[in-house]
C-alpha cells in the first residue's frame, strides 16, 4: 500500500514541481481543493501570556480555526478534519512529512507558529504544496493580540492570493442595518462586524431609521441615510471616532449615498417636488454639483472604480431601468434592455461588471452585466433581494433577502447572503439579528 | 375662411393631444391601475367625512378619481382650519428596491401636495416626507396587502 502511494507520488512529482497548486476561480468551483489547516504552534510562554491577555487556551488552534473556516466559506478550498493529521504543528512547521499529508489527501497544507515578543503577537507562517513537496510562501507579522482575529483573516488573504492570483477579502469588515421588531414598526441600527460575522457592534440606538450605509473605500467613514428628527438626510460617520455630521444643506429629502472611489465625494440622489436628481458633494470644499436634471426619478448611483463614470438607476424611460453617464453628468446611455425592472446598479472594484437587482414576473434576480449592458447574468432567484455590494476584489457578491409573510403577515425576516460571481457557493451570512443593507470595506491591510 | 382653416388645424391638434393622451393612459392602465386599493380598511377620518389617505397603482402616482374627491375633501377641511398644517407621508409597497421606493413615496406624497395646492392650499402649510417600504400598515405578502400600502397619507403637523 504504502509502496504504491509513494509511486504514484513519485510520478506526479516531476509534472507537478514546476507548475504549483493553483486554483480557478474563473469557474464555479465543484471540487474545491482539499487543505489542511495545521494549529499553529506555541512554545508554553507564549500560551501562558496569550491565555492571560485573550482568555483562549491555545490561540495557535483558534487562528487555524480562522483560516479554516474562511477558506470553507470562500467556496473554494475543502479544510480537512484536524482529528487525521499525523503529524505535530511545531515539527510540521519546520518539514513537513509530505507523505503524511498526502495521505490524507491534502493538497495544500498551512503550518504556523505564534509567539508573544515584548507583550506583542508575533505570527510566522508557511504554505506548502503537498505534491510538489515545496514550500509556497513564509511569512512572518506582528502585531498587538488583541488582532488575533484579522491575524487569521491576513493569512487566508495572503494563502487565496498566493493560490488564486488575486487579492483576497477575508481582512474585511460589513456595515449593515441590523432589524428587529414587527414588519409594521420596524427597528433599525446601524452595525460593523468582521467579514466572518465575528466582533459585531452597533453604532446607532434604533432611536431613529436609519438605512443604506456605505463604506468609504479608503478609511474608516460610513455614509447612510437616517430619519434623525423626522429629516430624511445623508450622514457621514467615523466609526472610529463616532463623531457624525449631515452631508450638504439640501431642503430636502436626501438619500441613496455612495462615496466616490477616492473617498473625498459623496454622490447621493436629493428629492424636491416629486423629482429625485443625482448630485455630489465634495468632502472637503463642501462644493455641491447637480449631475442629473431630469424629470424622472434619477437614483442608486455609483461611481466606475476610476472615476470617469457613474451608473444609476432612472424611471426616464417610463420603467426603472439602469443607465450609465460620465461623471460630470454628461453622454447618459441606457444600458439595461433585458425584460423586467432594474435597480440598484453597483460597479464592480474590477471595473468590467455593474451588479444590479432585477424584478421580473414578481421574482427579484441578482445578476451581473457588463458596463456597456451586455452579457447579463442571473446569479440567484427569489421572492425578495436586493442591494448587492462587491467585496473588495469583485469576487463575492453581499445582498440581503427577505421572507414572503402570509396573509395575516406572519412570517418575516430579512437576511444577509453572498454569492460568487460564479452563480455557485450561495451562502447565509449569520447575523445575530434580522440585517439588511450589507457593504463591503476595503482590504484593512495589504 | 382662413379662421376656419386654422381652427380645423387646432381641431386636429387637439384630436391629436386627446389621441396621445389617450394611448398614455392605457399605457398606465397595462402597468395596472386597477390595483389601487378602493376599500376602506385602514383609512383613518381627519375629520368626520374626511379620509386622511389616498391610494396608488403598483410604480404609479397618478392620482385617481377617489383619490381626487378625497383631496378635495382635505383641502375644504384645510380651508375651514385655517391654523392647521400638515404632513404628507408617501409610502411604498414592499415589492421595489428600497432607494427607488423612497423617491416614488417622495412623488407619490407630491402628487397629493400639488393637487391640495390647486385647492387654494399654501404650500407652507404642507409638508411632505417619504417612508419608502419602511412603514407599511398590512405586513402580508399579499397583492391586497400591498395596495393599502402604497398611500399619501395626510397627517397634522400641530
Amino acid at each position: 500500500m504504502l509502496f504504491r502511494f509513494l509511486l504514484i507520488f513519485l510520478i506526479l512529482i516531476p509534472f507537478k514541481s514546476h507548475s504549483l497548486i493553483e486554483v480557478d476561480i474563473t469557474r464555479g468551483n465543484l471540487s474545491p481543493l482539499p487543505v489542511a489547516v495545521s494549529p499553529l504552534s506555541t512554545d508554553s510562554k507564549s500560551r501562558d501570556i496569550f491565555e492571560k491577555i485573550l482568555k483562549k487556551k491555545d490561540i495557535g488552534f483558534e487562528i487555524s480555526k480562522i483560516v479554516e473556516n474562511n477558506l470553507r466559506q470562500s467556496g473554494l478550498f475543502n479544510p480537512l478534519n484536524k482529528d487525521a493529521f499525523l503529524q505535530k504543528p511545531n515539527i510540521a512547521h519546520l518539514k513537513p512529512r509530505f507523505e503524511d499529508w498526502a495521505l490524507i489527501k491534502a493538497q495544500a497544507l498551512i503550518t504556523g507558529k505564534v509567539i508573544a515578543v515584548d507583550g506583542k503577537l508575533r505570527v510566522e507562517f508557511r504554505l506548502w504544496d503537498i505534491l510538489a513537496g515545496k514550500e509556497m510562501m513564509a511569512l512572518t507579522f506582528t502585531t498587538v493580540p488583541t488582532n488575533w482575529r484579522r491575524v487569521g483573516h491576513i493569512i487566508t488573504d495572503k494563502v487565496y492570493k498566493r493560490l488564486t492570483g488575486e487579492k483576497g477579502y477575508f481582512d474585511t469588515r460589513i456595515i449593515y442595518v441590523a432589524e428587529e421588531g414587527p414588519k409594521i414598526k420596524r427597528i433599525k441600527k446601524l452595525a460593523i462586524m468582521d467579514q466572518d460575522g465575528f466582533n459585531n457592534k452597533y453604532l446607532t440606538l434604533g432611536n431613529e431609521l436609519v438605512l443604506t450605509p456605505r463604506f468609504s473605500p479608503t478609511n474608516q467613514m460610513v455614509t447612510y441615510l437616517s430619519y434623525f428628527r423626522n429629516l430624511p438626510r445623508v450622514y457621514l460617520l467615523d466609526i472610529e471616532t463616532g463623531i457624525q455630521e449631515v452631508v450638504g444643506d439640501f431642503p430636502g429629502m436626501t438619500f441613496a449615498p455612495r462615496f466616490s472611489p477616492d473617498g473625498k465625494k459623496i454622490i447621493m440622489s436629493f428629492a424636491k417636488d416629486g423629482n429625485s436628481d443625482i448630485y455630489t458633494m465634495d468632502l472637503e470644499n463642501r462644493i455641491v454639483e447637480k449631475i442629473t436634471n431630469h424629470p424622472s426619478i434619477d437614483t442608486s448611483p455609483s461611481y466606475s472604480p476610476d472615476g470617469k463614470f457613474i451608473c444609476f438607476n432612472s424611471d426616464r424611460s417610463g420603467y426603472q431601468q439602469i443607465y450609465v453617464m460620465k461623471s460630470d453628468g454628461s453622454k447618459v446611455k441606457r444600458i439595461s434592455f433585458g425584460r423586467g425592472l432594474y435597480g440598484t446598479p453597483v460597479w464592480s472594484p474590477r471595473g468590467d461588471l455593474i451588479a444590479f437587482t432585477k424584478l421580473h414576473k414578481g421574482k427579484f434576480y441578482i445578476g451581473v452585466m457588463r458596463a456597456d449592458g451586455t452579457g447579463e447574468r442571473l446569479l440567484t432567484e427569489n421572492f425578495y433581494q436586493e442591494a448587492p455590494s462587491w467585496s473588495p476584489n469583485g469576487r463575492v457578491l453581499i445582498f440581503y433577502r427577505e421572507t414572503k409573510t402570509n396573509s395575516k403577515g406572519e412570517g418575516f425576516s430579512a437576511k444577509l447572503w453572498s454569492i460568487d460571481l460564479t452563480g455557485y457557493n450561495e451562502r447565509l451570512v449569520e447575523t445575530k439579528t434580522d440585517a439588511s443593507d450589507p457593504s463591503w470595506s476595503s482590504l484593512l491591510s495589504n | 375662411m382662413m379662421l376656419n382653416k386654422i381652427f380645423k388645424n387646432l381641431l386636429i391638434v387637439v384630436l391629436a393631444g386627446m389621441f396621445l393622451t389617450a394611448c398614455a393612459t392605457q399605457k398606465k392602465v397595462g402597468t395596472g391601475v386597477s390595483d389601487v386599493y378602493t376599500g376602506t380598511d385602514t383609512v383613518k377620518q381627519l375629520a368626520s367625512g374626511v379620509p386622511d389617505r389616498v391610494f396608488f397603482a403598483t410604480n404609479d402616482t397618478v392620482l385617481t378619481t377617489a383619490s381626487r374627491e378625497t383631496l378635495r375633501k382635505q383641502a375644504a377641511w384645510l380651508r375651514k382650519n385655517s391654523s392647521i398644517n400638515v404632513v404628507l407621508e408617501g409610502h411604498a409597497d414592499e415589492r421595489g428596491t428600497r432607494e427607488y421606493n423612497l423617491a416614488l413615496g417622495e412623488r407619490r406624497a407630491n402628487s397629493a401636495k400639488d393637487y391640495l395646492m390647486t385647492y387654494g392650499i399654501s404650500s407652507n402649510r404642507i409638508s411632505v416626507i417619504s417612508y419608502g417600504k419602511e412603514r407599511p400598515v398590512d405586513s402580508a405578502s399579499t397583492p391586497l396587502a400591498w395596495s393599502k400600502n402604497r398611500r399619501s397619507v395626510t397627517v397634522k403637523a400641530n
